[in-house]
């Protein structure tokens, strides 16, 4: 693995959530144009983890961590780090569709707004680049002024992925992007991803191992806060080295 | 739980099934008994006053000063006055009141102190208004020279009426989900402009609907005017902010506690315009609420 193929480096990770010892000492690294899912069963701290990633921990009172997390080798978390940057070059995308409740355009132009970007022909210009990165453009596009709360919940992610994509991040996370969603939606979404890593970083946490297995190049499996093993996702589910991995990949954890 | 062991007799669920049915009727005839008590109250009053004020309404009256005579009488000064103050209190409270609560649930940090605020702010909303009355007499009209003016009571109304207003507009800040700051924090926003741009629309709605009952609460104070030394002889209208001036509930009560009948027809004729003030500063608070809402929902 050459240096520059790393997109994360995570070094001796722990977080507490006030005396909660939520993740502790995750060290790994997370390479550059691949699909990486964290498995593992609700409340391991798969989601505080990836939430580690961007900073979107920043806002949970009693929020505490030691260790590092180097993206293109730089701390995120170093006192010079502006949050609102990493959050720009790491895009987000949540377990709920979260559209704001304005229109479609507006979901998109929201970001690069905010970016200081308003000459209206480069907003539509970002608007149908990202509808087509998300592969929403053919569905939406005579009613992108209408309402984004009308669409299905297929749709609504999908554009929580195009409004992610809209500020040209670097990196895409999901965190159980398609939990609330149908096989169809799902797979829409998987194939999207799929063509989404040819130019991101792709992270996503997700319960249903059929999906990581399908989707990720790498797999992380976390247990009670600890990574307790991570490689390439063909080995993880055919020869996991540990027996909890092997426990829970076949079904015998909860 | 224990587990039941015996089964219970066909008679037996009857029997209960007969019992709670009873039960239920007996609970809504009370419910419905004192909805009827509360709405006749209501009723009487209105339809005693309307009997009472109703004829005596009339433009003559909208647009007359006060006068030892009651036919002659209007409430002019009053009503003037009663407008211009709400619109004062709306304009010191909904800023104040808006940005504090934007402050407390936006910004701050939830810690001891936080908290303490919060409750010192739902007990400031229970204090009576009276001592609100006391508190601006000692600092507006005493300490700060702004004498027994419009000023005054603006300023003193509004100290009655923030805590009011922060409680309901941090009750608004709090229905936005949280998915939706997450969504905007996401996307590179600062705290500013998450509120700005998301969470501020979304409860703009609730924050007026708040704000409006909160002034109508104002309309209807007597207490810390009269203890300000809001006057009831009033005939001119207030020419600036530094003028003294009157609202309707005073001169209502000064009315009512005059033993001339005519004057008590006054009265009767002043609550109207009270009521209808009221009832449609309510309405345009439903108005602006149900507005806002289809603009958000489409």
């Amino acid at each position: 693995m050459s240096e520059n193929n790393i997109t994360f480096s995570i070094e001796k990770l722990n977080v507490w959530y006030g005396e909660k010892h939520i993740l502790k000492d995750n060290t790994t690294l997370l390479q550059k144009q691949q699909i990486t899912a964290m498995i593992g069963p609700s409340g391991c701290g798969k989601s505080t983890f990836i939430r580690c990633l961007n900073r979107m921990n920043d806002f949970i009172p009693n929020f505490r961590h030691t260790g590092a997390v180097l993206f293109e080798n730089q701390d995120i978390y170093r006192a010079d780090m502006n949050p609102i940057e990493v959050r720009l070059r790491i895009g987000m995308v949540f377990q709920k569709p979260n559209p704001f409740p304005k229109s479609i355009y507006d979901n998109i132009t929201y970001g690069p707004r905010l970016c200081g970007i308003r000459k209206e022909n480069e907003l539509d210009e970002i608007v149908e680049r990202s509808l087509i990165a998300a592969a929403l453009w053919a569905e939406v596009k005579d009613n992108l002024h209408h309402s984004a709360l009308a669409l299905s919940g297929g749709q609504q992610q999908r554009l929580c992925i195009a409004r992610a994509l809209a500020v040209e991040p670097e990196v895409l996370l999901l965190d159980e992007p398609c939990s609330a969603l149908d096989p169809i939606a799902t797979a829409k979404i998987e194939e999207l991803l799929i063509e989404i890593k040819k130019t991101h970083t792709v992270v996503m946490v997700t319960h249903n191992m059929q999906q990581a297995a399908r989707v990720s190049d790498q797999t992380g499996f976390f247990l009670m806060g600890e990574l307790i093993e991570f490689g390439k996702t063909s080995t993880i589910f055919t020869n996991p080295r540990d027996q909890r991995t092997e426990d829970y990949i076949t079904g015998r954890y909860g | 739980m224990m587990l039941q062991t015996k089964k219970l007799t066909l008679r037996q669920r009857e029997r209960s099934l007969v019992r709670q049915t009873i039960a239920n009727r007996l609970f809504i005839a009370a419910a419905l008994f004192a909805l009827f008590i509360a709405l006749a109250t209501l009723v009487i009053l209105v339809v005693n006053i309307l009997i009472d004020g109703l004829p005596r309404l009339s433009l003559d009256f909208l647009t007359a000063y006060p006068s030892r005579k009651a036919e002659r009488a209007g409430i002019l000064a009053p009503l003037v006055g009663t407008i211009y103050m709400i619109g004062l209190t709306a304009l010191f409270a909904f800023p104040l009141g808006v940005a504090a609560a934007i402050h407390l649930e936006e910004f701050a940090e939830k810690n001891r102190f936080s908290k303490i605020v919060e409750i010192a702010i739902a007990n400031l909303a229970g204090i009576p208004s009276i001592v609100y009355g006391l508190l601006g007499l000692g600092l507006f009209v005493r300490l700060l020279h702004l004498e027994r003016s419009l000023l005054s009571g603006a300023l003193t109304m509004s100290l009655l009426i923030l805590p009011i207003i922060i409680m309901t507009a941090r009750e608004a800040l709090r229905t936005v989900p949280n998915t939706i700051r997450e969504g905007s924090y996401a996307l590179g926003a600062s705290r500013w402009q998450t509120v700005r741009y998301q969470v501020f629309p979304l409860a703009l709605p609730g924050i007026l609907t708040g704000t409006i009952l909160a002034l109508s609460r104002a309309i209807g104070e007597t207490a810390p005017l009269i203890m300000i030394g809001a006057l009831t002889y009033i005939p001119f209208l207030p020419d600036g902010l530094f003028s003294p001036f009157t609202v309707l509930p005073i001169q209502i009560f000064n009315w009512v506690s005059r033993p001339q009948q005519a004057f008590a027809i006054n009265a009767a004729a002043g609550i109207i315009v009270l009521l209808v003030i009221l009832i449609s500063m309510n309405a345009i608070a439903i108005w602006l609420r149900n507005k806002y809402q289809k603009m958000q929902n489409w």
